[in-house]
């Protein structure tokens, strides 16, 4: 009895597995299917407007590059501060925080961010889409960077002081370059999260049909256009919009992998 | 130099703080008008964007409706006798947020429900029955499942899942049971990582003297590892519940976008985030404002279950 209980018990263990790896393999199959079926490589060099996907891929691309450049920094320094400066009930407070905001609804902090910037702004833009995404990176940053600077050793950084190092030298030339990998990945997953959001976007950048570098106008955002693409009623904008989701989603996974790659090459 | 750094640092760690009090202030601020309007009621009002007659009693303690009411709308009818023009009748539009706020609920229950045994198999897979490299690499592909934009689940599930649904269940392919699902296969690959994560803190030792004597893997699992890493899981779900509750377009493409309460499961309604990812272009004044009271409900909601969720990791990591 006891081992039939164990049995079954084992069997619907691997089922659920199963059942998880089912459902992964059944929308990679999908957008395997639909989207190569719509994709052609002039989507790359068209417009929206002329069929295309190449003004929202770069425009999503250029959003979130700058969401990077901003919240990499913030983020690896808060960081670095939690890790190395902070102590106390202080930095575990915003590391609690910080947690609770890499939680937070992504739609609300679009909502936030049309509140501050595009209200008073005037209309939405590239610069409230980044902005939005940057508030979305901030706190993986900072999750990612604590725990990395977590695992270097102590004796590295005593060993630096020692050589008479001041101490954010240390922290710049020794810890980080030790913290080096994992921050990477960290950084390349947090990445490969905010080019995929939509929800954040909606009323802050918008997206358009046309392609634009000024980042004071609504700002062609692939994910928007997906969201308005897949619920117009012709075919053809929905297959476009297949072919857009399967463009998006290989490449959140490479980087993705990319990121377990590397984390892996140094172990 | 070494003080600027550390400045630096400092502040950068205090916009943390900053950008979540301002979240919550903004939000406070844009749906004052909202809240002065409704107040509490709103919770539990399931009427959005409705015309309503002001009610006799309104009108009664509002002295200054009487006086837009002029002999200029005054019409005679045939027998001479003075009646009010139906036009000018006195409405004023409700928000409330009722249907919105179910609507979340349930879709998060429904994915809870869903997900919780799915991800628990998942994770004890994972965790203790696969050998290491199939755990890796099942690992890795439901990690990926995690990384998939949450539009991509949208989109699979109003074209190729809910259908199959529909047919299994009847009722609309659009439903608060179908965004539920699609919702509990997003969450399912981010609660079994963490459950997973828990249960790999029990230390062996544990395991090999239970084994030691004579225990099943079942048994290991449900008396051993199972209350050693308890408070881990029920975080892990906690958290689980608090994505689940913010998330917008996985729900958007499923859930019919319907301020109606759904009298069955496999009725339309709407969620919090889907009204505002729906609404919020058109809106101005009270609707909008209505609109940010409802994301300063979702906010404080996710806020208080990821605190809790917190609470529970804490007390693990202070043991």
């Amino acid at each position: 009895m006891r081992l039939l209980v164990n049995k079954i018990f084992l069997a619907l263990s691997a089922l659920s597995a199963f059942i998880g790896l089912a459902f992964l393999a059944w929308i990679l199959i999908t957008l395997f299917l639909k989207g190569l079926g719509s994709f052609h490589f002039s989507l790359f060099l068209n417009d929206l407007i002329n069929g295309g996907l190449r003004n929202l891929i770069i425009g999503q691309f250029i959003m979130a590059g700058l969401a990077a450049l901003m919240g990499i920094p913030i983020g690896m320094i808060a960081g670095i501060y939690l890790q190395e400066y902070g102590r106390g009930k202080y930095a575990s407070f915003i590391r609690d925080l910080s947690d609770i905001m890499m939680s937070a609804p992504s739609i609300v902090i679009g909502a936030f961010v049309y509140a501050v910037i595009v209200v008073p702004s005037g209309g939405t833009s590239g610069y409230a889409g980044a902005i939005s995404l940057a508030i979305m990176m901030i706190p993986v940053v900072i999750n990612t960077t604590d725990n990395m600077l977590s695992l270097v050793p102590r004796e590295l950084r005593e060993a630096g002081i020692a050589l008479g190092a001041s101490k954010y030298r240390v922290i710049l030339d020794i810890v980080i370059k030790a913290a080096k990998v994992g921050i990477m990945t960290g950084i390349l997953l947090a990445f490969a999260r905010i080019i995929g959001e939509t929800a954040p976007l909606l009323f802050t950048s918008e997206t358009s049909n046309y392609f634009t570098l000024d980042l004071t106008q609504s700002f062609p955002s692939l994910t928007v256009s997906i969201y308005d693409l897949a619920n117009e009623p012709e075919e053809r904008s929905r297959d476009l919009a297949w072919a857009a989701s399967f463009i998006l989603t290989v490449l959140v996974l490479l980087i993705n992998l990319a990121g377990r790659f590397i984390t892996r090459h140094k172990d | 130099m070494e003080k600027i750094f550390q400045k630096l640092a400092l502040s950068s760690a205090t916009l943390v703080f900053v950008i979540l009090i301002g979240i919550f202030l903004t939000l406070f601020s844009a749906a004052k008008p909202a809240i002065d309007e409704f107040g509490f009621d709103f919770i539990t009002n399931p009427a959005w964007n409705q015309e309503v007659e002001l009610t006799t009693e309104t009108t009664i303690t509002a002295p200054i409706n009487d006086e837009i009411v002029d002999e200029d709308e005054m019409i005679e009818d045939e027998d001479g006798v003075l009646f009010e023009d139906e036009e000018s009748s006195l409405t004023k539009t409700v928000y409330g947020g009722l249907v919105p706020i179910v609507g979340t609920l349930l879709t998060t229950l429904i994915a809870l429900v869903f997900a919780l045994p799915i991800a628990m198999g998942i994770a004890v897979f994972l965790a203790e029955m696969a050998p290491k490299n199939i755990s890796y690499i099942v690992g890795i592909a439901i990690e990926l499942l995690a990384a998939i934009p949450s539009i991509i689940f949208g989109m699979w599930g109003l074209y190729y899942f809910a259908p199959i649904v529909a047919d299994l269940v009847g009722g609309y392919q659009v439903s608060l049971l179908t965004a539920g699902l699609v919702l509990g296969v997003m969450i399912l690959p981010f609660m079994a990582a963490i459950t997973r994560d828990s249960m790999n803190t029990t230390p062996g030792v544990l395991k090999e003297s239970a084994y030691a004597l004579g225990a099943t893997k079942f048994e290991v699992i449900k008396d051993i590892i199972f209350p050693y890493s308890k408070t881990g899981i029920i975080g892990s779900i906690i958290l689980a519940l608090g994505r689940a509750l913010g998330e917008t377009m996985a729900v958007a493409f499923l859930i019919g976008s319907i301020f109606a309460l759904p009298e069955a499961i496999n009725d339309p309604t709407i969620s919090i985030p889907v009204a505002m990812a729906n609404n919020f272009g058109e809106a101005s004044g009270l609707g909008e404002s209505a609109l940010f009271y409802l994301a300063l409900i979702l906010f404080v909601i996710s806020f208080g279950v990821i605190s809790i969720a917190k609470f529970y990791f804490l007390k693990r990591g202070a043991k």
